[in-house]
């Protein structure tokens, strides 16, 4: 039971760090981004390209499937991403969307469909016998990371001048920009950051979700829950959904495999009912 | 009520006023309304060695048509139409399957439950943002997807429902003679044809009217539509029923003209791909399904002729390309140097 | 004689904040009443919340004596309780004749009807050219909302209201925006209405809340910081520091 609230915990502290860009884009630019778990796909092949051709070690990959990913999330926003934001939302989904059957077909092309494999370097592998708990060292490793990224991504909010410049143009951007705030660089800093943070996600979580051209398709809804359940004004929102989709996701699959993912869109929907803006959002605004 | 000061004019005009005219003229039919309309047997006619997959062009056509109702007409953007579209589907072949193979009864049935399935959801798309409304439409096709999956004594599941043989197209509780679906797809041809008749006219009728017209302020601006007396939330049901009704139509023809039903009647690709249908033809003049849809089968099939397993990368590179020029422009080619206009 | 509409220590919290602060305000029947106060009193919330679009932390509202605070918006609008919205609000894509059709043919309740056209309802059509003609919308009654010029659409802000044979008529800043020669204009269609149409105005042109109302109440931060006839509060020196005080500041 402890190990599967673990494993669920785990799986959400994953979810967490590859929606939050996602949560941060919606909350910022009013963009809503399909095309987010193409990132992290992204990275997850970056990783496992490194270290099955050339050898790279998997923590120094893990580090550059971030910079990776947020340079091509920088360069996307610029040219793609930066004229859609004013419009519509149908149209935002529509882009995101091809967005996503391009990058799932090209990866598909230049490196085939079968799921790709990551060897754990040795110090990851096996489990930790704790409290006569067995708990996996692997997703202990990401439990760590992903709760570090998480305190990071706290502190740069609310200590750094970037983080005040971010949430004033999160809380209004005509305002901030007539503040004087260089809006357009908040963006860009933050989209790249947001695709970086996916690409890491991707990369941690190649070996336990599974790593295969429609990774973004088959994680996208779980992703756009952790944000429209979480909400977009807060960090903490998303965590905490993402925690509890996590957790919600590993129990249900194991107590009623029958029903799978079933329970989690149920879920979903029954807190969507009750609270329309998020279980965690603050009256919102728009 | 209105206790005016004396008529401005002194002598009334003669004949309708200008207002009268204007509203009379938004009823009427427009020559090329009439013009599709009489193509549809045309069609049939004329072509008779491509029925299926003028059979095809109408199943997506009527499923486009259902889905501009509500997301050209009313507003609400879904990424799981093919929630219904799919519960039609397989409604219609247990139907066909387990009870009784008469498609007409059947089509009924598809209709119902669909309907069934659609009122009992709407309530999900009432309150919240475009995102939760997103969020709740795709949960609610991806659920029915696992349902369909998983109970696979009833479904089929990965397999999906296969022999589903219908019986002769009749009129029920009739002796009149009926029509056997025949390889060629003739008569289901002209069964969709009809039925995606049937369908245009019915819609047609409700856009022109007051509760078409409360639907479009609904779209516009639902704050005012609310301060002007119009019961918002009455009029979505009313409107997501009916839509969900016409999607299961779509699907039911699907089940019962193809003999099968299979999950990606719920798959996210139908959804994603109905709205591209539609947005192609455009939204909000009730026809942008037909033209949509027939613009993007014949690009299918020749896209799909010609790199069979990479159709959705240029499904994925046209939805980019269409969105980023935007659609009038797009269907205006030489405007698309031009630097887009302020909006 | 029982007011047209009235509130009770109404009280609408946001958090700490009090947007509205134990209001308890009687419009008369055939009232030409205004409602004034400094930026930030509470005024648009306080028309929120008679038309059902904010729920109140506590107190009743009354329209013809009858508890309406917990009834839907849509609802009391058909009960005669019909605003105007300070910044417009229209359909774009619709035109001021379809836009009036509509709010007319919810009045006369056909507006579910969908097997029969717009235009069908035979009343419809002269209702709405008295309409169009009063408001100088007859020659863009067929052009999209979103290509009328500002003031057209003003005009058509009110006409809407007035489609709906408004009771009571809550009206929220009518002619901000509009330059000086077509408010005088917009006021006259205003007067000009019968003497029954109870009418709350919130205004920041004084000379025109002078000309227009009979009787004042000034909100300050959603409290009611002075009541009276027109005459009175013209002359009040507490009201003139309120403003003169918020001008010195602002």
């Amino acid at each position: 039971m402890l190990t599967l609230l673990f494993d669920g915990i785990a799986y959400g502290m994953l979810l967490f760090i590859l929606a939050v860009g996602l949560a941060v884009t919606l909350g910022l630019m009013n963009f809503i981004n399909l095309a987010h778990g193409a990132f992290a796909m992204a990275g997850g092949y970056v990783t496992v390209l490194l270290m099955n051709r050339a050898d790279v070690p998997f923590v120094a990959c893990l580090v550059i499937a971030f910079f990776v990913t947020a340079l091509v999330g920088a360069v996307l926003e610029r040219t793609l991403y930066r004229p859609m934001y004013a419009r519509p939302h149908l149209d935002q989904v529509l882009f995101s969307i091809g967005l996503v059957f391009i990058a799932v077909t090209a990866v598909d092309y230049f490196v085939g469909s079968m799921q790709q494999n990551i060897r754990l370097p040795e110090w990851l592998q096996g489990r930790l016998p704790i409290e006569a708990v067995g708990i996996g060292k692997y997703r202990l490793f990401i439990v760590v990371v992903c709760a570090l990224l998480t305190v990071l991504l706290q502190w740069v909010l609310s200590r750094t001048r970037f983080g005040s410049r971010l949430r004033a143009a999160v809380d209004d951007p005509r305002t901030a920009a007539g503040l004087g705030l260089d809006v357009d660089r908040i963006f860009l800093a933050t989209f790249a950051v947001g695709s970086g943070l996916a690409g890491l996600g991707g990369a941690l979580g190649a070996e336990v979700l599974g790593l295969d051209p429609t990774f973004p398709l088959k994680f996208m809804i779980y992703f756009l829950i952790v944000v429209s359940v979480g909400g977009t004004t807060t960090i903490t929102g998303p965590l905490l959904a993402a925690l509890l989709l996590g957790i919600a996701d590993v129990a249900g699959k194991y107590y009623i495999p029958k029903l799978g993912a079933f329970i989690v869109y149920t879920l979903m929907i029954a807190i969507l009912l009750w609270r329309p803006q998020g279980l965690f959002a603050r009256t919102a605004t728009r | 009520m209105t206790a005016t000061t004396a008529a401005a004019s002194a002598v009334p005009p003669a004949g309708p006023s200008p207002a009268a005219e204007s509203l009379a003229r938004r009823a009427r039919w427009r020559w090329w309304e009439l013009a599709l309309f009489a193509a549809l047997p045309l069609v049939w006619l004329l072509v008779p060695g491509q029925s299926l997959l003028v059979n095809e062009i109408a199943i997506v056509a009527l499923f486009a048509v259902s889905l501009d109702l509500i997301l050209g007409y009313a507003g609400i953007v879904s990424l799981g139409h093919a929630a219904f579209f799919g519960f039609g589907a397989y409604a219609a072949a247990l139907f066909a399957k387990d009870v009784l193979p008469d498609p007409l009864i059947g089509l009924a049935v598809a209709i119902a439950a669909s309907a069934a399935l659609g009122l009992a959801t709407s309530v999900l798309i009432l309150r919240g943002t475009d995102l939760t409304r997103l969020m709740v439409t795709l949960g609610v096709a991806s659920i029915l997807y696992e349902l369909a999956n998983k109970l696979d004594w009833l479904t089929g599941g990965a397999d999906g429902l296969q022999g589903v043989v219908m019986g002769p197209l009749t009129i029920p509780f009739t002796s009149l003679p009926g029509f056997a679906f025949d390889l060629a797809g003739r008569t289901a041809c002209a069964y969709s044809l009809v039925v995606l008749a049937l369908a245009l006219l019915a819609c047609r009728r409700i856009v022109r009217s007051p509760f078409g017209a409360s639907l479009e302020a609904l779209r516009d601006n639902r704050l005012r539509a609310s301060s002007i007396g119009v019961a918002v939330s009455l009029r979505l049901v009313a409107v997501y029923t009916l839509s969900a009704a016409i999607a299961g139509a779509a699907g039911g023809l699907l089940a019962q003209t193809t003999g099968f039903a299979s999950l990606d009647v719920f798959d996210f690709h139908r959804s994603a791909e109905v709205l591209l249908v539609l947005v192609v033809g455009g939204t909000g003049y009730l026809y942008g399904g037909i033209f949509g849809a027939i613009v993007f089968k014949l690009l299918h099939d020749l896209v799909s002729a010609w790199t069979p397993q990479y159709w959705n990368f240029w499904l994925g590179l046209f939805l980019v390309v269409l969105v980023m020029v935007g659609r009038d422009r797009f269907v205006r080619p030489w405007t698309w140097a031009r630097r887009r206009r302020a909006a | 004689m029982t007011p047209v509409l009235e509130t009770r220590a109404l009280v609408k919290r946001f958090g700490a904040l009090a947007a509205t602060d134990d209001v308890s305000l009687a419009i008369e029947r055939g009232a030409r009443h205004a409602l004034i106060g400094p930026n930030g009193a509470g005024k648009t919330t306080l028309i929120n919340l008679l038309t059902g679009v904010l729920e109140p932390t506590s107190g009743t509202i009354r329209l013809d004596g009858r508890d309406i605070t917990t009834l839907a918006p849509h609802l009391r609008v058909r009960r005669g309780v019909v605003r105007t919205f300070q910044i417009t609000q229209l359909f774009r894509t619709m035109t001021p004749l379809s836009s009036l059709a509509l709010a007319v043919s919810v009045r006369r309740g056909t507006s579910a009807r969908w097997w029969q056209p717009l235009g069908a309802d035979r009343e419809l059509a002269p209702r709405c050219e008295t309409l169009l003609e009063r408001f100088r919308l007859a020659e863009v009654m067929d052009q999209p909302v979103h290509s009328l010029a500002y003031g057209k659409r003003r005009l058509l802000e009110i006409a809407m209201a007035l489609a709906c044979a408004p009771r009571v008529l809550l009206l929220d800043e009518p002619v901000a925006g509009v330059p000086e020669g077509e408010r005088q204009e917009i006021f006259e269609t205003i007067s000009a209405l019968p003497a029954d149409v109870s009418i709350v105005l919130i205004e920041h042109d004084m000379d025109l809340v002078f000309n227009f109302a009979r009787t004042v109440t000034v909100l300050v931060n959603g409290a009611v910081f002075a009541e009276g006839d027109v005459e009175t509060i013209a002359h009040d020196p507490r009201v003139k520091a309120v403003y003169l005080g918020e001008q010195a500041h602002g």
